[in-house]
């Protein structure tokens, strides 16, 4: 579990997240969700330790990381794994270079067992055909796959995925979602997504933060955010009118007034 | 920012990078490969540059050496002697500070661009040690090896050039090189050839590492660390030459 207490990070005297305080639970896909600008970039950044806060605690199952010292900083970041929004796999190096790395650095395992190893989290991924293909020669979504594969060849105990949908299609965006997920329920782990996508929402939001304007606005699960009446997740949310109407549909769902189809003919007029 | 906050941060860059390696072996295969790319890579240039200047050397002091009472092995003392204390490290430190500074620079803008940089740190790695250390050590090592080669083919060079040009003979030319040679220029010139790979390496770095933004920030990195790097080595070349001469 981690917990986030009280952060606050500003950049040349503009605060960005103000006093936002939050928890992401084990074996849960936690999802972090906001508008552009919104702060959820910084904050997840300051969880993992790329960007300093300058108030607040970030607790890794109960350590606190903002007063770690380098060393013990070095130790607990093997055990986090990050897939980025650019997937920022090393270009000079193949699929399985990429993802033999974490595990070349920092393991004493023999070449054949991490070869070994670095094959069953690519088959995980579904990548086991692309291992000598450099990054230039695979496809956007085939980059996350690796960036996935990356992040959890050392079997990490939290995973941060910062928008892994981005700049894919619906299908492979449902894929990298249901992959994360699998993947969070299989080892058990802390998973944390940054994202504006309303799928990942949907089907995989455990729990869900919602940021706005550097305020943490909201927070509950995804079976939660439709019955909302906070106006600013909602029109976030259900911005489209097909989201909104697919919003009325699963509350009139819900309250069980959908139970025949000429309601549903009603509705559709 | 102004000169002091750069000055801050390039030492604390130095500081940081000063760490044990989280396994030497992939410190060592970083070494290696960093050798390989600055010293194999451009040792072309270098080669091309050096026996083309000591050609030129030749030929222009025997331009200007016109008396007849200056006997023509001078020419081959002059080219020796300017070769080794100025052509050899300074020029060739000029023109590696284009070809690695800039490669150096770019790399390290690109990683920080595309979030490698960020993916390493989030693996536990040090990356002002990984990815900064092997590149200066490379440069220590290897760009005074690049000096010396290029010493050897700018004297080749002016003799090439003596003998073809029908200036002087080659024998002529050897007898020269021969005539009040001081080993202590080969130190000196080692010396500045040690500083100026520092500064080829620990600069551009600098400004790579510390790349904010996108394409355009590279390239404007990089330009901007291959002119302060050039400004620096031109700086230290006069330090060098006021404090050890």
């Amino acid at each position: 579990m981690i917990e986030v207490k009280n952060i606050k990070k500003g950049f040349n005297g503009r605060t960005v997240i103000d006093d936002v305080s939050a928890t992401f639970e084990t074996g849960k896909c936690n999802l972090i969700i906001g508008s552009s600008g919104s702060g959820k970039t910084v904050l997840m950044k300051c969880i993992v330790g790329l960007f300093e806060p300058d108030e607040g605690q970030i607790l890794y199952d109960d350590q606190s990381f903002t007063t770690m010292n380098q060393n013990e900083r070095k130790q607990m970041r093997q055990k986090i794994g990050m897939l980025f929004q650019g997937s920022a796999l090393f270009d000079s190096m193949t699929v399985e270079q990429n993802v033999m790395f974490p595990l070349d650095m920092f393991t004493r395992l023999s070449y054949k067992d991490k070869k070994k190893k670095v094959r069953e989290v690519l088959d995980k991924v579904d990548l086991k055909e692309a291992d000598k293909k450099f990054p230039a020669e695979i496809s956007g979504g085939m980059k996350k796959r690796v960036g996935i594969a990356r992040a959890i060849v050392l079997n990490p105990k939290y995973l941060f995925c910062d928008e892994p949908n981005s700049g894919l299609d619906p299908q492979t965006s449902l894929l990298i979602d249901k992959l994360i997920q699998d993947i969070t329920l299989e080892y058990n782990i802390t998973t944390v997504i940054n994202t504006h996508d309303m799928n990942s929402v949907m089907e995989i939001g455990n729990k869900i933060v919602y940021m706005y304007q550097g305020l943490k606005e909201w927070e509950g699960s995804n079976d939660e955010i439709i019955f909302s009446k906070n106006e600013k997740l909602n029109s976030f949310i259900f911005a489209s009118s097909f989201l909104k109407d697919a919003k009325d549909m699963r509350m009139l769902e819900a309250k069980g007034k959908i139970d025949e189809n000429r309601d549903m003919d009603k509705l559709l007029k | 920012m102004n000169l002091f906050t750069h000055i801050g941060r390039f030492l604390l860059m130095i500081k940081r990078m000063l760490s044990i390696p989280e396994n030497w072996k992939m410190y060592w295969k970083e070494l290696m490969h960093q050798c390989s790319e600055i010293g194999i890579g451009s040792l072309g240039i270098v080669a091309i540059i050096s026996v083309f200047i000591g050609a030129v050397s030749a030929v222009q002091t025997a331009y200007q050496l016109v008396s007849p009472v200056i006997p023509k092995t001078t020419i081959a003392v002059i080219v020796r002697d300017t070769v080794i204390l100025e052509f050899a490290p300074t020029l060739t430190s000029i023109v590696l500070a284009g070809v690695v500074g800039s490669k150096i620079a770019s790399e390290l803008g690109n990683m920080r661009v595309s979030e490698q940089i960020d993916a390493l740190e989030i693996m536990g790695i040090n990356t002002k040690a990984y990815l900064i250390l092997p590149k200066i050590i490379a440069a220590l090592l290897v760009i005074p090896m690049l000096v010396v080669i290029a010493a050897v083919l700018g004297i080749w060079g002016g003799r090439l050039a003596g003998a073809a040009s029908g200036i002087l003979s080659a024998e002529t030319f050897d007898r020269g090189l021969a005539m009040g040679f001081m080993p202590y220029n080969v130190s000196f010139a080692l010396a500045k050839a040690y500083t100026f790979s520092f500064i080829i390496s620990g600069i551009p770095a600098y400004y790579g590492y510390n790349v904010q933004g996108g394409a355009l920030e590279i390239g404007r990195s990089s330009t901007q660390a291959v002119v302060t790097s050039c400004i620096m080595i031109l700086l230290a070349d006069y330090l060098l030459a006021a404090i050890l001469l």
